[in-house]
């Protein structure tokens, strides 16, 4: 099955970087959910959550500052100031 | 003649105590250095999926924003100057300092106005002493230099270059910081980093670079992408003038142990020779004295 190459990059680290189901992020008209094979988008994000979907594994949920969102033949960007890992999951620091 | 030795034996002892200090600071940055430059590599994939996304929007929309026009209205320059905060580096600010002095007499030659920003306590020293003026300064981090801090100057510097030529609106932005090459290399490098020079050729990784969407619209997506992508780039500047601080500090107090070690041997040399000399001198005191006193009896 397909799936996304999911980055998660905040300013002075990488967060998160793997395989996904699914990404969605706070853009800057509302919620925008990618999953494989979306059409190339770039978008500004707003603070909130980001949920990050892995192919093993459970959902992640990462608040992030504002920043902005690429997405390119499956493979997804996630560009933001400032992460904070939530719901559990240790941080890659 | 026992004040001569005595006078080594000190010196012996405060080098000594010198020789420990250069040890222990040689020590610190060594183990400062690693961190600082895991920091850079830490930051390289943020400014690298920026610097793809610049260049991405950069190839489809036509690029016609504030931040990479030339202004022709005003005079004015904007000079970032990225120094340490402590000495006991070498040359380090010292030629990070005279790099800028040759840019600033350059542009000044070209009739520009110049408006400095620097970081870091030693160049804020080196200006002030001689009467010029500071538009900004940060201080004391230079070592360790944060994302606030990099987001604080890029915000400072991004209002001035969109600010009025009446209030002080500057026309350039040229960064002079210190380029982390290897351990023992580093380099004062100047930059012009605005007005922005897009370069188009960079997505040349991708054959056939994707016709994107812009999301709300491509004018509102380059309005949060450069000011992000001018703020990448001061940060890592930062980050690599504090390896670079580190790196020169390293090697400055390496060679000041060595010296205060060639030091102690000289003077422990020099006490010996002083110690062997009282000695013989007090012998043929004694002898001259004993053959004086038997010439007599």
């Amino acid at each position: 099955m397909a799936h996304l190459e999911v980055d998660l990059v905040a300013a002075d680290r990488k967060v998160w970087s793997g395989e996904a189901r699914m990404v969605s992020a706070p853009a800057a008209d509302g919620e925008i959910g990618i999953l494989p094979g979306h059409a190339p988008v770039l978008a500004v994000l707003h603070p909130g959550a980001v949920r990050i979907t892995p192919t093993d594994g459970s959902v992640r949920h990462v608040e992030v500052g504002s920043g902005f969102l690429s997405v390119d033949d499956d493979r997804v960007t996630v560009v933001v100031d400032s992460a904070q890992d939530g719901a559990g999951a240790a941080s890659t620091r | 003649m026992a004040g001569q030795q005595r006078v080594y034996r000190q010196r012996i002892k405060s080098t000594q105590s010198l020789k420990k200090i250069f040890r222990a600071m040689e020590l610190m940055a060594a183990s400062r250095i690693s961190k600082a430059r895991a920091r850079v590599t830490a930051a390289s994939p943020y400014s690298r999926a920026i610097t793809q996304a610049v260049s991405a929007v950069a190839t489809h929309a036509d690029i016609d924003h504030p931040l990479t026009t030339e202004r022709h209205d005003t005079q004015r320059v904007a000079v970032l100057l990225v120094t340490s905060d402590r000495g006991m580096a070498g040359a380090y600010s010292a030629s990070v300092i005279r790099e800028g002095e040759r840019l600033i007499e350059q542009l000044t030659a070209e009739g520009k106005e110049i408006a400095l920003y620097v970081t870091g306590r030693r160049a804020v020293s080196y200006f002030t002493f001689r009467h010029r003026e500071i538009v900004a300064q940060w201080t004391g981090a230079s070592d360790a230099p944060t994302v606030e801090t990099a987001d604080e100057i890029s915000e400072t510097l991004l209002e001035a270059f969109l600010a009025d030529a009446s209030e002080g609106g500057v026309g350039e932005l040229h960064v002079v910081y210190t380029q982390f090459v290897n351990m023992v290399t580093q380099t004062p490098r100047v930059i012009r980093m605005l007005p922005l020079e897009v370069v188009e050729g960079v997505a040349t990784e991708h054959d056939a670079v994707p016709l994107y969407e812009f999301e709300p619209s491509p004018e509102v997506v380059l309005d949060s992408l450069l000011p992000r992508y001018i703020q990448s780039r001061i940060f890592s500047c930062l980050l690599q003038a504090a390896a670079s601080e580190l790196a020169s500090r390293q090697r400055a107090m390496h060679t000041a142990t060595e010296n205060a070690e060639d030091l102690i041997r000289m003077y422990t040399r020099l006490a010996n020779q002083a110690r062997q000399a009282e000695i013989t001198q007090e012998i043929s005191e004694i002898v001259s004295g004993a053959d004086a006193l038997a010439a007599s009896s």
